[in-house]
């Protein structure tokens, strides 16, 4: 088994996984419900020592996933929001200026290669996520989330780091992770992403979950939701995704209903009751409106027949 | 294994997914760290490693079942158990009692039973898989088994329209289970006759880029609507670009001086003035004619899908007639009821309904030409299809200058232009650029070319 993976760190003990029920298992005592895909998928990046690239709609639980990973291993999470412009001095480091101008100001006699070296080492250069990440002495859970908001350009800078978890720095020479991360990079595919980049990593579609799977997540979530009631909204909400809808309801907004009709104390999930609290799981009036009206619901407000 | 594997990698490329010999690699790795065994198991690590694009998980999943779906023998039992009626009763029974429990495995014994008995399928018959899943269900006769389960899982008391919308949802989905879990026991049985190979290719799925969009049929529409919104992000950031590359804008002069007084006048930290922003505005005209429809959903819905990106986008359809559309895809509608308000509200036809893009242009500058200025992209879809009217490509002319670029979408092929009534060769000299726009895969093409400098006219 151990030839294949790429080096074999020695602290990658935190891991004890021997196979996917092991990932299933370990993430489901943090709260995180895996499907059979993600566990086998996360238990593949642990053993090929390869980045994850999830994708999906948003809400399904991509960024979940990667904090699920950091609580159930034990390990940091390191995370690097993506937004548009961020560049290299934000994701990887940057030299602090000010502090090296001011020991140029300070010893102003002294001779210039001495001072070079000296303000070219590592107690002037400012960490930033990526880097940390790979200096960190302890194994971390690297997040790179919605990295689909950077430029096209900004990309490459992360390929260095996914591809054998270095940074190089010319003033210092290749800096390389001591201990193997998790890295889990979040898509919300508001754009492709370049072949380069998805070629270094093992590729997790996560759809809308199966109606069980939904079921689970409610209860898991929302440990006061009756079981009854937890089945109805799991039903509902897989109806209402059928429908050609702007925004469909994610898993968390669906979470946040049952949460909802907890507080309002409804105990039964009758038409009324979905068609008062529908605002909650649906975000555009034109989608309340579709969903009522496939799914024959009365207006909303109007007082019940029986 | 890595036969088999080197054969599905073929065939993933014969789809069309793009494969690179380091990810066949990377799959072979993963199978050292998987259990063969569990079929679920081996697809997640053959599609984490060679699949990184969802769209292409459906033409992934058919041929995943096809190679390793596992294997059935045909029966030659066709007939033998065609005698009572009570038979098959019994049959339909314990598929309803199966699919209510969510019984898989007993269902997968059923649904096989069944297959044998009524799919007919003959060794060597170079028949496709999916008359013989038609003829099984026909058999276990689907509207039978729906009206079963609706009356089984009726609620004692009285239910409300919208329980009944929930039990329907419910049971569709059980019988669309059903239909998956008999074609897969045909393809099992089929791949066992004529080899994974040959299977794989009767059945394979085109991706759904590639599908010509003239001609696609209302399922493959839908799938494809639902991908318009990246794309339609894409085009939207794409003509925007100005902005993005310029994000530093010009140095900042008073700024970089009062900073550099921190640092005893070293100019160390250069400031910069925020970018000018460019607004990029569209404008569609849309050739909605009945040649066109097909094409015209999924020009709509690309429009429908940049207007929620970009505040400025303005939509005309045209037939003989033209009239704008812009009210009705306005975001926080729903495209389905946006295509009704169309067809309902906007006046598109003058004579006969046949297109007519002469009138149609001379209406435009007639009466909207002030929505085109120097800052707008023009977007003209339609084949050019004039039916031997006067092309009035002055028209074109007096909008193009206006604009900052002028782009012509025809979703013929470039074979079929200037043949028939297709003047498209006349239109040709005022746009920046004509393309052919048949699948996804040339629309992205073109979006990725649109941010591209056109060529400057004077």
């Amino acid at each position: 088994m151990n030839q294949a993976t790429r080096s074999g760190y020695a602290d990658s003990m935190d891991i004890a996984w021997s196979n996917p029920s092991d990932v299933t298992a370990a993430l489901g005592a943090v709260g995180y419900l895996p499907d059979a895909r993600i566990s086998q998928v996360v238990y593949l990046a642990a053993a090929l020592e390869k980045p994850i690239l999830a994708e999906g709609p948003a809400g399904v639980g991509k960024t979940a996933l990667a904090l699920a990973l950091a609580e159930a291993t034990g390990r940091r999470l390191v995370r690097l929001q993506c937004y548009e412009g961020l560049d290299e001095a934000k994701a990887l480091y940057e030299w602090d200026y000010h502090k090296q101008l001011l020991r140029l100001q300070s010893d102003e006699g002294a001779a210039w290669d001495d001072v070079e070296g000296d303000i070219f080492s590592e107690s002037f250069l400012l960490t930033r996520p990526l880097l940390e990440a790979i200096r960190s002495p302890e194994p971390v859970v690297l997040l790179i989330d919605e990295v689909d908001r950077v430029e096209l350009e900004t990309e490459a800078l992360l390929l260095e780091v996914l591809d054998s978890f270095q940074v190089t720095i010319p003033e210092l020479g290749t800096i390389t992770a001591t201990t193997q991360p998790i890295v889990v990079l979040t898509s919300n595919n508001t754009r492709e992403l370049s072949e380069a980049l998805k070629r270094r990593c093992l590729y997790l579609h996560i759809p809308y979950p199966s109606i069980e799977r939904e079921r689970e997540i409610l209860t898991a979530r929302v440990p006061d939701l009756s079981e009854a009631m937890g089945e109805r909204i799991a039903h509902t909400v897989a109806a209402i995704r059928g429908q050609s809808l702007r925004k469909p309801p994610s898993v968390s907004e669906s979470i946040d209903w049952a949460r909802t009709l907890l507080a309002l104390g409804i105990a039964e999930l009758d038409d009324h009751a979905t068609s008062d609290t529908l605002h909650v799981l649906l975000k555009y009036q034109a989608d309340i409106d579709a969903a009522a009206k496939e799914l024959s619901l009365p207006a909303a407000g109007e007082t019940p027949t029986r | 294994m890595n036969s088999v594997l080197t054969s599905f990698v073929e065939e993933l490329r014969e789809i069309g997914i793009p494969v690179s010999m380091v990810e066949t690699f990377d799959a072979a790795d993963a199978l050292v760290h998987t259990d063969l065994t569990e079929r679920e198991n081996l697809r997640a690590a053959l599609g984490a490693t060679l699949v990184k694009d969802a769209n292409h998980y459906h033409a992934f999943d058919a041929a995943f079942d096809v190679y390793f779906g596992g294997t059935g023998t045909i029966s030659l039992l066709e007939g033998a158990m065609e005698d009572s009626e009570d038979g098959i009763d019994g049959l339909r029974q314990s598929v309803v009692k199966a699919l209510l429990e969510d019984d898989r495995a007993t269902l997968r014994r059923i649904v096989g039973a069944a297959v044998d008995r009524f799919a007919g399928m003959q060794p060597g018959r170079p028949v496709g898989g999916r008359y013989y899943t038609y003829r099984v269900m026909h058999q276990l006769d689907a509207d039978d088994l729906l009206v079963r389960l609706l009356a089984a899982l009726a609620t004692p008391y009285e239910a409300s329209d919208f329980d009944e919308a929930l039990v329907r949802d419910r049971v569709e989905r059980m019988i669309e289970a059903l239909r998956g879990q008999v074609d897969s026991e045909v393809t099992a049985r089929l791949v066992a006759d004529r080899g994974a190979h040959d299977v794989a290719v009767s059945r394979r799925l085109p991706l759904l880029e590639d599908i010509d969009l003239m001609h696609a049929t209302r399922l493959e529409i839908e799938q494809i609507e639902r991908v318009v919104g990246p794309l339609a992000r894409k085009l939207a950031t794409r003509l925007s670009q100005r902005r993005r590359h310029g994000r530093k804008g010009r140095l900042d002069v008073r700024r970089t001086i009062r900073r550099s007084l921190g640092h005893g006048g070293v100019l160390i930290d250069p400031r910069f003035k925020p970018p000018r922003v460019a607004k990029p505005e569209i404008v569609i005209l849309c050739d909605v004619s009945g040649s066109m429809a097909t094409f015209a959903r999924f020009t709509l819905q690309l429009t429908y899908a940049i207007s929620t990106e970009l505040r400025r986008v303005r939509a005309f359809a045209f037939i003989d007639g033209l009239d704008e559309v812009t009210e009705y895809f306005a975001s926080g509608t729903r495209f389905a009821d946006a295509l009704v308000e169309m067809s309902t509200k906007a006046d598109l036809v003058r004579r006969d309904g046949h297109s007519d893009y002469g009138t149609s242009f001379a209406e435009m500058v007639e009466h909207h030409l002030d929505a085109i200025t120097a800052r707008t992209t023009l977007i003209i879809t339609g084949d050019a299809r004039n039916n031997y009217r006067p092309t009035g490509v002055h028209h074109l002319a007096t909008m193009t200058r206006k604009a900052r670029a002028t782009f012509w979408l025809n979703p013929e092929p470039e074979r079929f232009w200037d043949t028939g009534d297709s003047v498209l060769g006349s239109y040709r000299d005022s746009c920046d650029r004509v393309e052919s726009v048949r699948t996804l895969r040339e629309l992205e093409r073109f979006v990725e070319r649109a941010a591209l400098p056109t060529v400057s006219r004077s």
